[in-house]
């Protein structure tokens, strides 16, 4: 097996840090963002809460070959992708009967690393509050399983990989993908870890998007399908944003039609612009007001230039700057586009023998703040899965801090969660 | 399972596609799941029914009936129930409208305000009537659009609507006595009724 080396490991160190907007200018790390909130504004009773349960411990991401050279994988474009390694973690114990199973499906952004912590306890996972011996996802219940997507860029194939049949990074000649493909990978995991039939998979945003076409391709698979804040197909305003984004990515001079991994300089102005523009669209307007207004960073007075002045700007500049530690520019590309491309529901003859033969329960939920992917988006995922026939509940949930929401503590949701999870657990083989 | 809610349930026939609209804790789709095999789907607002329900696994889908039923196509289900909730609707002409495009028959329960009692209670009090199936004082009362069977009837009428049958409740819910039929405006404390178009 090839030793793996994740795009952010070989890019710590070269950020360029001689650029105008990083300069004379403290970025606002995530954690004063929160301070300036409870400084400033009346905290919902929804972030005062304590988290419900615990957090776990140390865990670790491990890596499995699902596809070889030889036994490639055959993706929905007619291009196939071997060798296809994966990033994933477990937490919580399989039972005899291998029937505990919560698939955790990642965001456009997200990786393996869903709870617990790789050494620093102040570090955890992107869905630690939900994930954990107490929480909603019940790891004394539950097995849980996530895994970094394909094209994703935190330990499982992607863009930033070795092509074989070049020796060199993949770039721009990696294939494209669809959701279908990413639940390619999905089931190929939980049939390496002998799991026939997931209790559930459950996701945000893109996660969610994979659940439920998890949940159409294999109508006997899944017991229960927790689709939050997704969509059954992007809006032209979606598409838009996305847009946007890509082409600060491949208009940025480092970009070099994605061959930028091996001499050290990558497009990292381009991909910060995107996750600023991105990170605008996770937030509602409300949420904003809160936690910035119109304050000025690290002074009283505006300064009046064109440097970064409002608390708002530092924030975005932050978010896209931490942004490159993490995240490759290609895969960001990918990634985006698989959610461009996405319509679950395109073909109506397949939805429907999909659901008729389906014993999923489904379980969605939207935001009401939420305006990357609103209710609306929820609703036409509701009706057609309830037009179907599937049996389908369905919660608009009180939330001001828009398609983030997802990530956080709001306990109306994760009581429902909760809920959901605890009757499919009762009524699992029955 | 509350009386009238076992008289309802009798009217629905099993392996039906049912919704309940304004389901609560999801006591008569339980019933029907279990009881009359049928595949049952609630559409209830309050979170707390809603918890209730998903803890029993009955589907329900979180919205507000006097905003239409957007959710739902047409003729998408056998049999829809609006049980003991039309009168709490703000728009019931709209939600009869709603549920009679939504499925292919409808239930439709309500107390009947032309009760004798209730007659009696505001004729010789002079005040709006409180009793075991309208317990709320006039100020707190989410029944805001009360109506006699005749009401009803002329609403259906006008609607369109066929009455395929009508089951006379009595003051516990139960199916009233045989008696009541002579004069069921008066006599009986609540109907329930089977729609067609």
């Amino acid at each position: 097996m090839p030793k793996l080396e994740t795009p952010s490991a070989r890019r710590s160190g070269t950020n360029r840090s001689g650029e105008p907007w990083s300069r004379r200018v403290t970025l606002v790390p995530v954690s004063m963002g929160r301070r300036i909130d409870t400084l400033t504004a009346p905290r919902s009773a929804n972030s005062l809460r304590r988290a419900v349960g615990a957090s776990l411990g140390r865990v670790e991401t491990q890596r499995v070959v699902l596809f070889t050279a030889d036994r490639p994988l055959a993706l929905d474009s007619g291009a196939t992708l071997g060798p296809v390694e994966v990033a994933y973690e477990t937490y919580g114990t399989l039972d005899a009967d291998r029937a505990n199973a919560v698939v955790v499906c990642h965001a456009l952004t997200g990786d393996a690393h869903a709870a617990g912590h790789h050494g620093d306890p102040s570090k955890r996972g992107w869905w630690d509050n939900i994930i954990g011996p107490g929480r909603p996802v019940d790891t004394d219940r539950f097995f849980v399983v996530c895994a970094n997507l394909m094209g994703g860029c935190q330990g499982t194939t992607g863009p930033w990989s070795i092509d074989p049949a070049t020796g060199r990074p993949y770039g721009l000649r990696f294939p494209l993908m669809t959701v279908r493909d990413l639940v390619r990978v999905h089931r190929a995991l939980t049939a390496h870890l002998g799991i026939d039939r997931p209790l559930a998979a459950m996701g945000g945003s893109l996660g969610g998007m994979q659940v439920l076409q998890w949940a159409l391709d294999a109508p006997e698979e899944l017991g229960s399908a927790l689709i939050i804040c997704a969509s059954s197909r992007l809006s032209a305003q979606n598409i838009a944003f996305s847009a946007v984004a890509r082409e600060a990515i491949m208009g940025d001079p480092d970009f070099r039609g994605g061959d930028y991994y091996d001499d050290g300089s990558t497009p990292d102005r381009g991909l910060s612009v995107a996750r600023m523009l991105a990170h605008i669209t996770y937030l509602s307007e409300e949420s904003m007001r809160r936690k910035f207004g119109r304050r000025i960073q690290d002074a009283e007075m505006p300064r009046f230039g064109f440097d970064v002045d409002f608390q708002v700007e530092s924030y975005l500049q932050h978010q896209g700057a931490s942004f490159l530690k993490r995240f490759d520019a290609n895969s960001y590309l990918y990634l985006s586009r698989v959610m461009d491309y996405f319509d679950a529901f395109a073909d109506p003859v397949a939805t429907a023998r999909a659901l008729a033969a389906t014993r999923t329960r489904f379980l969605v939920v939207s935001f009401d703040s939420d305006w990357r992917f609103d209710t609306a988006h929820s609703r036409e995922i509701v009706r057609t899965l309830a037009a179907n026939g599937a049996q389908v509940t369905f919660r608009e949930i009180d939330s001001p801090h828009g398609h983030d929401s997802f990530l956080l503590e709001v306990p109306e949701y994760h009581r429902t969660v909760a809920g959901f999870l605890d009757r499919a657990m009762s009524e699992r083989g029955g | 399972m509350r009386p009238d809610l076992a008289v309802v349930a009798a009217m629905i026939p099993p392996g039906s596609r049912v919704l309940d609209l304004g389901c609560g804790d999801g006591d008569l789709l339980a019933e029907l799941i279990g009881v009359g095999g049928c595949r049952g789907q609630g559409v209830e607002v309050s979170p707390d029914a809603i918890h209730a329900c998903i803890a029993r696994g009955i589907p329900v889908v979180e919205a507000d009936i006097d905003a239409g039923l957007p959710d739902f196509d047409d003729a998408s289900f056998d049999v829809v129930v609006l049980s003991q909730t039309l009168q709490a609707t703000r728009y019931p002409a709209r939600v009869l409208r709603e549920m009679m495009r939504v499925g292919r028959v409808g239930v439709v329960s309500f107390p009947n305000f032309g009760h004798w009692r209730l007659r009696v209670y505001l004729g010789a009090r002079g005040r709006m009537p409180v009793s075991r199936s309208l317990p709320y004082p006039w100020h707190e009362t989410p029944n805001i659009h009360l109506c006699t069977l005749r009401d009803f009837e002329e609403l259906a009428a006008a609607e369109g609507l066929h009455v395929a049958e009508r089951r006379l409740l009595d003051v516990d819910g139960r199916a009233a006595p045989a008696r009541a039929g002579r004069r069921p405006n008066l006599l009986a404390a609540g109907a329930a009724y089977l729609l067609t178009r």
